[in-house]
């Protein structure tokens, strides 16, 4: 879950880091009030989970609480990155005199927490060139101790009173990522304004796995409507743009069914792993969802371990008796229960294929005969 | 020989008298694993399947002499059993559990780490040496003895491929799944490392998918293999920024692309297929 800016920023406060002074509003109004409080020249932010906001205009200056309002409603309502603005962060516009970046994530490589820091802040970590970027692998026994925020500082050429301010802000950053179960906590750029280093940015991504016990935070939900429904089942549902909608069980084999009809030159409406051992119910409702999305084709691509045939095709028939089902299903089934699920589908009319990609090239060719 | 655990491996249960739990203890004992006890707190004397039941991990090593522990406990729980078994000495610690937080999945590799436990999983289909040894959760059929080792990051696309070199002929070493989470305790390099050293296996094959760069250090390894390697890589269609189902299938920055990953793999000399079903072809090509 990607927090916005000024949740995460709000979340950097709360732990004693300094964040420019500032609110969220959603109207030109409110925007003219904040910065008639501020006093001061503002930025106008707006609030997407997009990176690279500037670049597509969604980041103004203003000098004067009128000019905020003018840039609130220019910003307000426009489109960054794809992403609607309907909200804006109103701060005031700091004097920099130097960007760094700072960041901890999960390295999967390393299996460990890892410290990015630069003195080059302000661009895409990805263009900073690696000999200006500390790299420092955390032990989760240990955290971030006293000599590594010295190490740290001395690879990024600080010293004396900013020194200070990095070593007390890099231990609170570890504090946050590892009590608020953090996948990234991401500062760039962290400004240097006289003596003092405020967060300028925030970017917190909070593991979807441990939401559970993160019940403090707020709920940032971009999901569609059909990745809710089958998330509350317990599934995996990625929307995407192709018209035959797919269903597998098992993470690897959904996206291996995906390429396949890719290959065969068909576009997949969905990514829906109906996990292992989905019961009968689950199925049945996860197949509503796929006709929800109103596809050319259902394509179904069972190899049951946990997962029984039986229970997929009394899913398939219990839809279809009950609901109806006007586009073309296809259907592969073996494994767990394979002939009871092969013998339920033929009394309903329903042929199943034993591979998969004889299945996928018929499901790709039905949904262009619909053409 | 196989890699990891073998015919005389024993094993423990953790989460025994849970639904999953005693189904796949039956399932395992069916196979022929060697169960020899399992765990679940407040249940210590019970039995099933007729495996006894202690009450903690240490109970059990005071009565039996384990090698192996395989959790089925959810994931908020996860971690607390994991130490409990790495505590305890047991060499090789299988968790089957998906969804469990990333950091607790950090914490239970730093200890074993320290421990020198072998990690299997989180989120994995287990580990099985064909013919002598199951623990974890695939279907008992598809798994024959033979030559070709199998390593893997996901379930059912690995059964899907087992189950084609089982058809074609080729039985399997041991078949060892990493796990499909971002964190994981074992990595590609690892297992490929043990099936060059292992007199059995004569062929790998490699399943991988997108995201991370695990598929792109393997590469580095399989460059100084003498066996052959075949691989398949999932997520070629998958759009970036989407998680595809694990927590580990993501692209992200532009890193863990299904055409890095392929690029990586051809350079390095394994044969990587389109398709799941052109397997068994390219490691009977590589085997001559």
């Amino acid at each position: 879950m990607k927090l916005y800016e000024y949740m995460g920023k709000e979340l950097f406060n709360r732990y004693g880091l300094t964040i420019p002074r500032g609110k969220m509003v959603t109207s030109p109004e409110e925007a003219a009030a904040v910065a008639a409080e501020i006093g001061a020249p503002v930025v106008i932010k707006s609030q997407v989970l997009s990176g690279k906001r500037g670049k597509g205009g969604g980041i103004k200056f203003a000098d004067t609480p009128e000019e905020a309002r003018e840039a609130a409603a220019q910003v307000l309502g426009m489109t960054v990155q794809g992403l609607k603005v309907e909200m804006i962060l109103v701060e005031e516009k700091l004097a920099i005199d130097h960007e760094f970046y700072v960041a901890i994530t999960v390295d999967g490589a390393a299996k460990a927490p890892v410290l990015i820091a630069s003195a080059q802040g302000g661009m895409d970590i990805e263009e900073v060139p690696d000999e200006f970027i500390v790299k420092e692998h955390l032990d989760v026994c240990l955290g971030i101790q006293p000599y590594l925020c010295r190490e740290v500082c001395r690879r990024l050429g600080v010293s004396g009173a900013v020194a200070k301010e990095f070593s007390r802000l890099l231990p609170i950053l570890y504090r946050i990522f590892r009590e608020k179960d953090a996948e990234l906590v991401e500062i760039n750029p962290l400004v240097l304004s006289g003596e003092k280093l405020i967060a300028a940015d925030a970017k917190v991504t909070i593991d979807d796995e441990a939401l559970y016990r993160q019940k403090d935070l707020p709920v940032v939900d971009d999901r569609t409507e059909a990745e809710r429904q089958a998330h509350a089942l317990g599934l995996s549902y990625v929307q995407l743009d192709g018209n035959i909608a797919v269903m597998a069980n098992g993470a690897g084999i959904t996206m291996g069914t995906l390429d396949i009809i890719q290959h065969y030159g068909g576009a997949p409406a969905n990514f829906l792993d109906a996990g292992g051992g989905t019961g009968m119910e689950a199925t049945a409702k996860a197949l509503e969802i796929l006709l929800s999305t109103n596809p050319r084709v259902i394509f179904i691509n069972i190899f049951g371990g946990i997962t029984r045939c039986d229970d997929v095709a009394r899913a398939l028939v219990k839809v279809k008796q009950e609901k109806g089902i006007n586009v073309p299903v296809v259907i592969r089934l073996v494994g767990t229960n394979e002939e009871e699920g092969v013998r339920l589908l033929r009394e309903h009319g329903i042929e199943a294929y034993k591979v998969m990609h004889e299945a996928a090239a018929k499901a790709v060719e039905l949904a262009r005969a619909q053409n | 020989m196989a890699i990891i655990v073998g015919e005389k491996t024993s094993v423990l249960v953790q989460g025994i008298t849970g639904n999953q739990g005693t189904f796949h203890t039956k399932q395992m004992l069916a196979y022929g694993t060697r169960i020899v006890a399992g765990v679940s707190p407040g249940k210590g004397g019970q039995t099933v399947e007729g495996v006894p039941v202690y009450d903690t991990v240490a109970a059990a090593m005071e009565n039996h002499q384990i090698d192996a522990s395989v959790l089925f406990i959810p994931a908020p729980f996860a971690k607390d059993a994991a130490f409990e078994a790495i505590a305890a000495g047991i060499r090789v610690v299988v968790i089957i559990t998906e969804h469990i937080p990333v950091h607790d999945e950090m914490e239970i590799i730093a200890f074993a780490r320290r421990r020198g436990t072998i990690i299997i999983g989180p989120n994995t289909f287990g580990i099985v040496s064909s013919g002598r040894c199951k623990i974890g959760i695939p279907p008992n059929q598809f798994f024959v003895p033979g030559h070709i080792g199998v390593v893997a990051r996901s379930g059912t696309l690995t059964y899907e491929i087992v189950a084609n070199l089982t058809a074609s002929g080729l039985g399997q070493s041991t078949v060892v799944g990493l796990g499909g989470d971002r964190v994981v305790g074992l990595s590609f390099v690892d297992v490929l490392e043990k099936f060059e050293r292992d007199p059995e296996t004569r062929a790998v094959v490699l399943v991988g998918e997108i995201g991370g760069n695990a598929e792109e250090e393997a590469a580095l390894f399989i460059k100084k293999m003498t066996k052959p390697v075949v691989a398949y890589i999932a997520g070629k269609s998958a759009p970036p920024g989407k998680r595809m189902g694990h927590a580990g299938a993501i692209i992200e920055r532009g890193k863990g692309t299904f055409e890095g990953k392929v690029k990586a793999l051809t350079a390095a000399g394994a044969r990587v297929a389109t398709l799941p079903f052109e397997v068994p072809e390219l490691i009977k090509e590589a085997l001559g």
